[in-house]
């Protein structure tokens, strides 16, 4: 059960990639990439109930944590075209 | 237990993706991908809390689901606020919302 699911989502997260390549605007290649983000906690969740091991709980924390900080910087550039002043 | 919450939170995630493949504008995609793909990891989030649930371990589990809880809307918003502000954004109707 465990397997197929990792299985799914790891395809869905290869789907995303689509709208990353093919999305007219900045904003589509930001969200598709933010889902791209989502997809991955869940896979880094499902990999540790597959193997039962704690250290990727924490992994999905950080990858949470680290893709809130990706987003914000995304929704930056596309406001002022630039990152950083 | 553990295999319906994931099961549900597996087919969230496949609604949000279908979603952000077949819709066709980005606030759209922004809508479809900030509350399923959301529901989907928590309902995952929520079976890792379930299984590993005698074990410390279980409360970062808990930890991703408050955090993906309060992230996702707020970059989801960030990014509409972004798009919407942008000087380039064609079909601006409703301009009172601007800075």
């Amino acid at each position: 059960m465990i397997e197929t699911a990792i299985a799914i989502t790891a395809l869905l997260t290869l789907v995303c990639s689509y709208r990353v390549v093919k999305g007219p605007t900045v904003a589509d290649r930001a969200v598709a990439i933010d889902a791209i983000n989502t997809n991955v906690v869940a896979l880094g969740m499902l990999y540790a109930m597959h193997t039962e091991n704690h250290f990727f709980v924490n992994i999905s924390l950080m990858l949470a944590i680290t893709g809130f900080i990706a987003t914000a910087a995304s929704s930056r550039y596309i406001k002022k075209g630039e990152i950083i002043k | 237990m553990i295999d319906a919450l994931i099961l549900l939170g597996l087919s969230f995630l496949t609604l949000g993706v279908t979603g952000l493949l077949k819709f066709s504008n980005a606030m759209n995609r922004m809508h479809a991908t900030s509350k399923a793909s959301t529901l989907g990891v928590g309902f995952t989030v929520l079976a890792g809390a379930v299984k590993f649930y005698p074990d410390g371990v279980y409360l970062s589990s808990v930890l991703v689901l408050i955090f993906m809880f309060m992230t996702a809307p707020t970059g989801a918003h960030m990014i509409a606020r972004a798009t919407y502000n942008n000087k380039e954004t064609e079909n601006k109707t409703l301009d009172e919302f601007l800075d």
